[in-house]
């Protein structure tokens, strides 16, 4: 194979997997279904079998745009490499790569009193083994936001997909919360908050 | 108990499944009934779902996520509402979606408004569709399996007889050597036939579970059982693996 041949062949490769990565920009960035995300079969059934390859490329671009391919696995995170059949059930979503200002929240319309109410219902939930009973996540919520404002709050929650609740009155972490939230994170970041509030 | 502990997720652990497992045991010899035997199913249900918990709950202290609520209920209350919001940002990274329509959805919209039928005309279209009304034999009805070619009855009474046949100068035959046939879809056939003869009161099934082994037995003449005695339903697999055992063993 001559030089010429090798260039050809990487080009016909680029202009595939440019193809690729705008088919996978439109299916990720536009809602299909009633929840935002795509599913694993899904872009394989758009993309090919190699649609793995094509999320890897996207989000390498994306990068730049403090943005990212975020993979959101049915059950638990794998522990390894996923396989093919745990992407496949897998949701993908176009998330922020990284943080963002409370300045920002703003522009989102989420005053400082939700962001703050939303972070301690789900560190509340997460510390209850991921089920907890909502008197007791809006009791807790009403040491710090005023009474009339707790119910307000805890509908948008469910009503946004970041907590579900069920007929006995118990909430849990529902899609959005496990697509947009870092757990661990959440947690580590709460414990390691309590050492400096210790050793003051 | 079990049950409340299931609803409002309270602590697994308040149960003493060793205890109430012992409880039931004493007095299961006792209980004769089947009310009383659902009663005690019930109970063993419940508890497999408190193991369930418990086992859940020693997982879950395993993992990366547990806390102690108590403390974090603590630091969440001793955490400003800027503090906990500031914290909380880093670790979120909301969904970016569009949900605006595109110039080519737009396009492809209006296209197909131009091609569109009002409805008064669409709901006369179909509201006008006439079918021309024609003659057919029973022979045609046959062919497209609308109709059977003997009625329903005569061909069970014929299966019937067949069976009454078989069964010969015995009492019964097993109920595989009955229904066993050359191909499975056969089988499938007779055995379909089978359920309306014992159904229908011209046989009836005998079971014997501990050989595992079921036989079919005619009546000289059918006999309704409806309103007499309660009817109990009996699920006979037959499946294509037992067929294959079957035909082998023939």
């Amino acid at each position: 194979m001559d030089e010429m041949e090798r260039r050809q062949i990487k080009l016909k490769r680029k202009a595939y997997y440019t193809r690729k990565i705008k088919m996978a920009t439109h299916l990720l960035f536009y809602r299909r279904h009633r929840k935002p995300g795509v599913k694993g079969w899904e872009l394989k059934r758009k993309l090919g079998s190699d649609y793995p390859k094509v999320l890897g490329i996207l989000d390498d671009h994306l990068e730049k745009l403090d943005l990212q391919v975020k993979t959101v696995f049915e059950g638990e995170k794998p522990a390894g490499k996923p396989t093919l059949e745990q992407l496949d059930k897998a949701r993908f979503y176009i998330t922020l790569r990284g943080g963002l200002t409370p300045k920002e929240t703003k522009m989102m319309g989420w005053r400082i009193d939700d962001i703050a109410g939303l972070a301690t219902a789900i560190s509340c939930i997460i510390a209850k083994k991921g089920k907890a009973p909502r008197e007791e996540v809006e009791d807790l919520l009403r040491n710090k936001l005023p009474g009339w404002r707790v119910d307000i709050n805890m509908n948008r929650y469910i009503r946004y997909g970041y907590l579900a609740e069920d007929e006995n009155k118990q909430l849990y972490l529902d899609w959005r919360t496990r697509a947009e939230i870092d757990q661990k994170a959440l947690v580590d970041l709460l414990l390691s908050k309590e050492k400096t509030l210790s050793n003051q | 108990m079990c049950k409340s502990i299931e609803d409002k997720g309270l602590d697994p652990f308040n149960v003493d499944v060793d205890d109430i497992i012992a409880i039931i045991q004493k007095y299961f010899p006792e209980w004769k009934l089947p009310e009383e035997l659902c009663l005690d199913a019930e109970a063993i249900h419940h508890l497999a779902s408190i193991i369930k918990l418990q086992g859940d709950w020693v997982k879950h202290r395993s993992t990366s996520l547990y806390t102690d609520p108590f403390l974090l209920e603590e630091k969440i209350q001793l955490l400003s509402k800027e503090e906990l919001a500031t914290l909380f940002l880093e670790t979120w990274h909301p969904i970016i979606e569009f949900e605006q329509i595109s110039l080519h959805s737009l396009d492809e919209a209006t296209k197909y408004w131009q091609r569109l039928l009002p409805i008064s005309e669409r709901w006369l279209k179909t509201g006008s569709l006439e079918m021309e009304t024609g003659a057919t034999t029973r022979e045609e009805l046959v062919k497209l399996r609308i109709l059977a070619e003997k009625p329903f009855l005569e061909e069970l009474e014929v299966f019937w007889e067949e069976l009454k046949h078989k069964v010969g100068g015995e009492k019964k035959i097993r109920y595989w050597d009955f229904i066993g046939a050359e191909t499975y879809s056969e089988t499938i056939k007779r055995a379909y036939m089978t359920s309306f003869l014992v159904t229908y009161g011209y046989a009836t099934l005998e079971v014997h579970r501990l050989e595992e082994e079921i036989f079919i037995e005619p009546f000289e003449k059918p006999r309704s059982m409806l309103g007499k005695k309660q009817m109990v339903s009996i699920p006979v697999s037959v499946g294509f693996e037992e067929w294959m055992k079957w035909k082998e063993g023939k």
